[in-house]
C-alpha cells in the first residue's frame, strides 16, 4: 500500500482540512473517532429536544390564556422539528434513528441534564425559554461554525427558532414580573430554581473537561465551556434587570478590570448527581419517552405492514 | 332580541359560534393531551398540527361568540362550567389509543369539512370568513385522519382489531352531528349555516367508502348518544376543563 493511504498520513490530511476550515461533509474520510465523537454529540443534541419537550409539554393543557397555549404548543412542536433534523444530521454518519431512540431508552446515551429538573409553576415556562433556551442558544451559535457540515447547518435554522423562543420565554415573565403580587413571586421563583441549572448546562469547567481539547483540535468546539457561560452570564445580567428579577447569587457583580461580570462557585456536585442519574426527574424522563415507543409499536409496524402491501400491490400491477 | 348581520339574531349567532368554538377547542385540548406521547416523532409534529389548527379556530370562533356582551376568547374558555359548554360529545371522548384518537378526527373533521364548505358560502360574513380559512384546515385534517385509518384498518391483526373497536366506541356519538338546535336552524334559514340535515348524505358516504377500502366497517347498530350542544356531557368533560381552566381561575383579574 503507498504511504499516502496510510492511516497516519489521511489524518494528517484530515487535520489541515480542518485548519484551513473547510468543513467535513458526510461522503469525506474521516477519523473514526472523529465520526463516533459526531455521532455521539448529535445524537445527544437531537435526544435533548425531545427529552425537552417534556418539562414545557407538561403545561400546555394548563396554559393560562388561550394565546399562551398556542405558543407553548407551537413551541414544544418546534423542538419535535429540531429533533428529527438533528437525528437526520446523524443518520448522515451512517446511524439509523432506531438505533438512537434504542440508546436513549435504555439510558445508554445522554440528554442535557437541564431536563431532568421538574417544571413546577407556569413561571417555569418561561424561566426554561429566557434561561435555557437563552443558554442552548449561546451554546448553538458557536456549534454554527462546527467542523461537520449536516450539523452546523441544522444549527443555523435551529437558532433561529430558538432566539424566537427565547423571547417569547422573556415576555412571558416580564408580563408574570409586571403582574400582580402572587405573578411576580412566581417568577421570582422559577428564576431562583434555574438559573444555576441553566450555567450547569455548559458543562464541566475546562479544567476538568476531558473531550475539550480533540473538539477544539478537530473544531467540533470553537469555545470552551467556561468561555461560553461567561459569554451566557453577560448577556443575562442587564436582561434580568430589565425584567426586575433577581439572580440568586450574592457574588454577581460587574468587574472592571475583566470586562465581564464576575459570579459565584457553581454546586458540580449538584451537576454530578444529576448527570450521573439521580435527578428530580430522570427516571419520569426516560419512562415518559419508553412508553411512548412501546405504545406506538403497534402503530408503526401496522403502518409497515400496510405499506408493504401497497407496494407489493403495485410491483404486481 | 336584536338583529345582528343578515337578519341574523344576535343570539343565534352566539351560540352558532359558540358551539362551533367549544368544538374546536376541547378538541384541540385532547390532541395536545398527546404532547410526547406520540407513536412516532412525525405524529408528534402532525398531532400538534391539528391542534394548533383548532386552537386558531377556537379563539376565532369564541371571539365572535364574545362579541355581543363583551366577553374575550379567555373569559368564555376560562370560566363557564361544563352545563354551559356547547361542545359535540364525540369531541370530548379520551383519546384512548391511537386507533380511537384518529377515527374520532374522521368522524369530526369529515363533519367539520362539510359544515366549513356550507358556512364559508353563507349570509354571514364573519362566519363565512372563519369557515373559508378553517376549511383548508379541516381538509388537511381528514386527509391525515383517512391515511391512518387505512393504515390501521389494512396494517395488522392488532391494528384492524383496535380500529374496530374504536368505531364501536365513538360510534354512539355521531347522531348528535346531525340534530339541529333552534339557533342552528333558525341561522340555516338565514343562509348563515348550512342545515345540518344536508350533511348527512356526503358524510356517511364519505366515512363508508373509505371504511370499505380499509376492511372495515359502520357499526351495525344506531347511534344514540346527544346532549353536548344542550350542554349535557359525558363524565370526561369536568375533569378535561379543570385541568384547562384550573390557574387561570386560581388568579382572577391577572393578565398572561
Amino acid at each position: 500500500m503507498p504511504p499516502t493511504n496510510s492511516d497516519e498520513s489521511r489524518d494528517l490530511a484530515f487535520q489541515e482540512a480542518i485548519d484551513a476550515d473547510r468543513t467535513v461533509e458526510p461522503r469525506d474520510w474521516m477519523p473514526e473517532r472523529y465520526r463516533s465523537t459526531m455521532v455521539r454529540q448529535i445524537a445527544q443534541h437531537a435526544h435533548s429536544e425531545i427529552i425537552g419537550m417534556q418539562p414545557e409539554g407538561n403545561w400546555i393543557t394548563r396554559a393560562p390564556s388561550l394565546r399562551r397555549k398556542a405558543i407553548l404548543l407551537a413551541k414544544v412542536q418546534d423542538e419535535a422539528g429540531h429533533g428529527l433534523y438533528l437525528y437526520a444530521a446523524a443518520e448522515t454518519l451512517g446511524v439509523e434513528r432506531r438505533e438512537l431512540t434504542e440508546l436513549l431508552i435504555t439510558g445508554r446515551q445522554k440528554y442535557s441534564s437541564i431536563f431532568n429538573y421538574p417544571t413546577l409553576t407556569w413561571a417555569d415556562v418561561g424561566a426554561i425559554g429566557w434561561l435555557v433556551d437563552g443558554a442552548a442558544i449561546t451554546n448553538q451559535l458557536a456549534l454554527t461554525k462546527t467542523s461537520y457540515g449536516p450539523y452546523a447547518r441544522a444549527m443555523v435554522r435551529i437558532c433561529r427558532e430558538e432566539s424566537f423562543h427565547q423571547r417569547q420565554g422573556f415576555e412571558l415573565l416580564s408580563e408574570l414580573s409586571r403582574g400582580t403580587a402572587a405573578q411576580h413571586e412566581m417568577a421570582q421563583d422559577a428564576v431562583n430554581r434555574w438559573w444555576w441549572p441553566a450555567l450547569m448546562m455548559f458543562g464541566p469547567p475546562d479544567t476538568e473537561s476531558p473531550n475539550t481539547a480533540q473538539s477544539m483540535a478537530w473544531k467540533i468546539k470553537r469555545v470552551s465551556n467556561d468561555d461560553l457561560r461567561q459569554r451566557f452570564v453577560d448577556m443575562t445580567v442587564p436582561q434580568a434587570q430589565a425584567l426586575a428579577l433577581d439572580l440568586p447569587d450574592p457574588q454577581l457583580r460587574w468587574n472592571d478590570a475583566r470586562d465581564h461580570y464576575d459570579f459565584g462557585p457553581i454546586d458540580w456536585e449538584e451537576f454530578r448527581q444529576v448527570v450521573s442519574g439521580h435527578g428530580a426527574c430522570n427516571a419520569q424522563r426516560i419512562a415518559v419517552r419508553r412508553a411512548a415507543d412501546e405504545d406506538g409499536a403497534w402503530v408503526r409496524e401496522a403502518a409497515r405492514a400496510w405499506e408493504g402491501r401497497q407496494s407489493s400491490r403495485t410491483s404486481a400491477a | 332580541m336584536t338583529a345582528g348581520v343578515a337578519g341574523l339574531w344576535v343570539v343565534d349567532l352566539r351560540e352558532v359560534a359558540l358551539g362551533l368554538g367549544d368544538d374546536c377547542l376541547v378538541l384541540s385540548h385532547r390532541l395536545a393531551e398527546w404532547t410526547t406521547h406520540a407513536p412516532e416523532l412525525e405524529e408528534e409534529m402532525a398531532l400538534a398540527n391539528l391542534a394548533l389548527d383548532l386552537l386558531g379556530q377556537a379563539r376565532s370562533l369564541l371571539t365572535l361568540a364574545g362579541e355581543a356582551d363583551g366577553r374575550d376568547e379567555d373569559h368564555l374558555a376560562y370560566w363557564r362550567d361544563d352545563r354551559d359548554f356547547h361542545n359535540l360529545l364525540l369531541v370530548e371522548q379520551p383519546n384512548g389509543d391511537f386507533a380511537v384518537t384518529m377515527t374520532r378526527q374522521l368522524l369530526f373533521s369529515t363533519f367539520q369539512e362539510l359544515l366549513y364548505r356550507g358556512m364559508a358560502a353563507g349570509t354571514e360574513p364573519r362566519l363565512a370568513a372563519i369557515a373559508a380559512k378553517g376549511v383548508m384546515e379541516a381538509r388537511y385534517h381528514v386527509e391525515h385522519a383517512r391515511l391512518w385509518v387505512q393504515r390501521l384498518g389494512g396494517g395488522t391483526e392488532e391494528s384492524h382489531r383496535r380500529m374496530c373497536r374504536a368505531l364501536d366506541l365513538l360510534w354512539p356519538y355521531t347522531r348528535e352531528l346531525f340534530e339541529p338546535t333552534e339557533s342552528w336552524s333558525r341561522a340555516a334559514d338565514q343562509g348563515a349555516v348550512p342545515p345540518l340535515s344536508s350533511l348527512e348524505e356526503p358524510w356517511r358516504h364519505s366515512i363508508e367508502s373509505l371504511l370499505a377500502d380499509s376492511d372495515l366497517e359502520i357499526p351495525g347498530f344506531p347511534a344514540w348518544q346527544s346532549g353536548g350542544r344542550l350542554g349535557r356531557h359525558s363524565e370526561h368533560l369536568g375533569h378535561l376543563l379543570a385541568e384547562m381552566q384550573h390557574l387561570h381561575r386560581s388568579h382572577p383579574n391577572a393578565s398572561w
